[in-house]
């Protein structure tokens, strides 16, 4: 299938969800949906180094939260925009601030994208495992930075006020859950695109043999930092609505490991081979949580999606897809 | 005279208080043939890192056609025409036989051509290199499916793929059979008469004696040898180190 | 400057660094010389932690002695876990991505299942150290830190002197190098490893009862460990025992001093910037392999 194609019929079933939910008509739905999305962007996003480059990404929190917490620094440099910016500029200021959520979303990416690639300078010329602790070790060095960080609200938190209302659709949650959708597109398409295009064959041979990689011409480094710069920025723009979602931001949330563990679980659940594989893993861990959560306890839900990591990384290591495939027993690469 | 294809200059390695190369000094001609042999460890594999990339030297230096590649990293060393198979073969495991011969058409022949080569040549070109080796049947397979000759006549035909000037073959025929052995001599023969230079590390000193113009010999790290095999084969140190026994 | 406070700051931080070389000395045995991600090292340190615990409060016993009486239990649950490892993964070259993540899962669980069993409250324990200080001059050496420090540093000579004296030891540190060898030796490199990591998961017994004599610890606290076991095994260079002394004893002196002088909101930072730090600079570490 080529890629219009494909984006087409994302949008026809983006469409018939949005409809369908429309329909329900409880905002509940809306809430947990914008959830499990949240969660396949996520999961994509570290799939393309995980699964395609084979590098551990620990971090995905910190990746999540530059998004959420750019998303603050803008909104709160709007709302101090009279006492930050000199008079002169207070005609510019009112036309630029409040900046729309799109044009967040981007900056957040931008955001995380570029701390994302200055990381993966320092660390991708080493081994793969230094990689990850890496990864590990910016996530609490930039959480550090931010509790110290008064302007963006510091340990104390920060609020972001979203509007009540949005026009044409009603209710703000279905504006986020739209935008989170057109997300999901967009780190679907990545995905599939790298899977048919040289960069993914390159990303291949970077997990299976690096040496060998180098040795048939492949610029490894570059092709690392590419996919390093991809997957955090997807995460960055996949964290920059949130302070809207959820209205109170402190760092202990955005923060959270189960960000981490999550966005490695859903993928290698759900099958790291290909573009679909995070997505499965996503909507049946996200829905699975969301059961949990509200049935026996939020503990008891991060300790299921603990334990099935590990069961399926020690008995299906290929996810579902994996387990679909050998029972079809066909080859999906051309 | 024209400048040789390749040169190593005084390269010296070693790995902790262990001297793997010292001082080796090696000029290798365009369009020459040259056998590199020596008892296990003497630093063969080590010399051919050095020159592709994959590890630093310590002191000395390497150029190729003319210019120092010595900041060069592997991938840029192959995209200049260097390329080399491994002596244990490593093939791509999670991709077929073919698309592992892909792999070097796609990021050392594009690159180089500098413009998008279509689908239908890749393949093409795919299928003839497998053809050369008698792979082409197995073209569909995965790297697992191979005996272990067919991995090692894949690993050739991987380094073949990239197209290169220069090709170091890394005991490529170890455990081959006697007619299996000919036909890979007779294929990177049959290479050079198109004017690729090749560097033959092997212990099949048949093979050797057939295929090269020029015999080098490394013990313990040190060059004790280089010249006309007939020569090199008589030569007492030689005899002592390695051949004799 | 307070001289008095920078001081008694440099004390704390040795005693507390002696500790850190406790703490990583099982991921110096798992990590540098075997070659084996542990990330859930942390984990089974908390597990320590919470087993003195248990045994102090209902019966009395010194944290240190529980932790030595438990130690054979520790060591064959490292023995199960290598097992477990070693079958899944390593025997198909597959360690890095999965066995990073199968490590991953195990601290998670082992966190998730602590705090389901224990809760969010601190949990501490009772021990006639805890309270008292010895004085010299100015000096100031809070039992409850010295009491751990030298045990720690026993530990770690035991460890170093098991490694380099005995034919055990000596073919673990042979077995990252040179499997090769070992199985000339008629000696399986499967099994070395084994004891290894069991020796490795045992320490974290050890070190659990040292770190909750010096603080209160919540299942979480694991987490602020990660950082600092791998940046002590960075900097002191992978496999070298006495170079994890040194840079645990550096971190821990840092670490203090940074808290006394610029609050203990950037500690977190200290040992997971020096890691960054490290590995952008210094790889190899200070006496690396």
């Amino acid at each position: 299938m080529r890629t219009p194609l494909f984006i087409f019929w994302q949008f026809v079933v983006a469409a018939a969800l949005f409809g369908l939910f429309r329909y329900i008509g409880n905002d509940y739905v809306f809430f947990a949906g914008y959830t499990v999305l949240e969660f396949i962007v996520l999961a994509t996003a570290w799939n393309i180094l995980g699964g395609y480059c084979g590098y551990v990404n620990f971090g995905s929190a910190g990746f999540f939260a530059l998004g959420a917490y750019s998303t603050i620094f803008l909104y709160t440099v709007g709302q101090q925009a009279d006492d930050i910016f000199p008079e002169s500029m207070a005609q510019v200021t009112g036309l630029i601030f409040p900046l729309p959520l799109p044009v967040l979303i981007v900056f957040g990416g931008m955001v995380a994208g570029l701390v994302g690639l200055g990381m993966g300078y320092l660390t991708l010329r080493l081994r793969g495992v230094f990689f990850a602790i890496g990864t590990l070790a910016l996530a609490v060095v930039l959480q550090t930075f931010i509790v110290n960080w008064s302007f963006v609200g510091g340990s104390r938190g920060a609020y972001v006020i979203p509007p009540n209302e949005i026009a044409v659709l009603g209710p703000y949650i279905q504006y986020l859950f739209l935008l989170m959708l057109l997300l999901v597109v967009v780190a679907l398409t990545t995905a599939r695109l790298i899977e048919r295009s040289r960069l993914g064959y390159g990303f291949a041979t970077i997990r299976d043999d690096e040496l060998a990689a180098e040795a048939c011409g492949v610029p490894t480094l570059r092709l690392k930092l590419i996919a390093t710069v991809l997957s955090g920025a997807l995460m960055g723009m996949a964290g920059a609505p949130f302070p809207f979602y959820i209205g109170y931001v402190e760092p202990g949330s955005a923060f959270d490991l189960s960000y981490a563990v999550n966005s490695i679980a859903m993928p290698m659940i759900g099958g790291t081979t290909m573009w679909a594989g995070p997505m499965i893993g996503a909507i049946l861990l996200g829905t699975l949580q969301q059961l949990a959560t509200v049935t026996i306890s939020s503990a008891a839900n991060l300790l299921i999606v603990g334990l099935l990591l590990i069961g399926f990384v020690i008995v299906a290591p290929n996810g579902i897809v994996g387990l679909w495939q050998k029972w079809i027993g066909s080859r999906w690469k051309s | 005279m024209t400048a040789p294809l390749l040169k190593v200059d005084q390269l010296s390695k070693r790995f902790g208080g262990f001297i793997a190369l010292d001082n080796i000094d090696l000029a290798v001609a365009e369009g020459e043939r040259v056998g590199l042999i020596g008892p296990n460890g003497s630093g063969k594999s080590t010399l051919v890192n050095c020159i592709c990339g994959t590890l630093h030297n310590d002191t000395g230096s390497v150029s190729f056609a003319g210019d120092s590649i010595d900041g060069l990293i592997a991938h840029e060393r192959t995209r200049r025409g260097l390329a080399r198979s491994f002596q244990l073969p490593r093939p791509f495991m999670s991709m077929t036989v073919a698309e592992n011969i892909r792999v070097p058409l796609l990021y050392t022949v594009a690159a180089r051509a500098g413009h998008h080569v279509s689908t239908a040549e890749t393949k093409s070109r795919c299928m003839e290199l497998l053809k050369l080796v008698a792979l082409d049947h197995k073209a569909g397979k995965n790297p697992r499916d191979l005996t272990q000759v067919e991995m090692r006549k894949l690993e050739l035909a991987r380094a073949m793929a990239a197209e290169p000037k220069l090709l170091i073959a890394d005991e490529a025929m170890a455990g081959l059979s006697h007619s299996e052995v000919e036909d890979i001599v007779a294929l990177l023969i049959r290479l050079n008469e198109r004017g690729i230079t090749i560097i033959l590390i092997e212990h099949i000193m048949r093979a050797v004696m057939n295929f090269s113009q020029r015999l080098v010999v490394l013990v313990s790290g040190k060059k004790i040898a280089d010249g006309k095999p007939d020569d090199v084969i008589k030569d007492k140190d030689v005899i002592g180190a390695y051949l004799g026994q | 400057m307070d001289f008095n406070l920078l001081i008694n700051a440099i004390i704390a931080g040795l005693m507390l660094g002696a500790f850190y070389a406790a703490v990583t000395a099982g991921i110096s045995i798992s990590f540098g010389m075997l070659d084996i991600v542990n990330i859930a090292h942390p984990a089974f340190i908390l597990l320590g932690s919470y087993i003195a615990y248990i045994v102090n409060v209902e019966l009395g016993v010194d944290p240190i002695i529980v932790s030595i009486l438990v130690l054979p239990a520790f060591y064959l649950l490292g023995g199960a876990v290598y097992q477990i490892y070693y079958l899944s993964f390593e025997k198909y070259g597959q360690e890095s991505l999965r066995g990073l993540a199968f490590f991953f899962g195990l601290l998670f669980v082992t966190e998730v299942c602590l705090l389901l069993i224990f809760g969010v409250d601190y949990r501490s324990v009772t021990a006639i150290y805890m309270g008292p200080s010895l004085r010299f001059w100015q000096l100031e050496f809070p039992l409850r830190l010295l009491v751990p420090a030298l045990a720690s540093v026993a530990m770690f000579l035991g460890l170093q002197v098991y490694l380099s004296r005995t034919f055990i030891g000596r073919a673990v540190m042979a077995v990252s190098q040179d499997p090769m060898a070992l199985r000339l030796m008629a000696v399986d490199p499967t099994r070395i490893k084994r004891i290894a990591f069991g020796m490795s998961i045992a320490t974290a017994s050890m070190a659990g009862a040292f770190l909750i004599i010096i603080q209160p610890v919540i299942p979480s606290v694991g987490r602020d460990y990660i950082g600092r076991i791998f940046a002590i095994c960075v900097l002191g260079g992978l496999g070298s025992l006495p170079g994890t002394l040194i840079a645990a004893l550096l971190l821990g002196v840092i670490e203090s001093i940074t808290s006394v002088f610029y609050g203990p909101s950037w500690s977190p930072a200290v040992s997971f910037g020096l890691l960054l730090l490290t590995l952008a600079v210094r790889p190899s570490g200070l006496l690396g392999r």
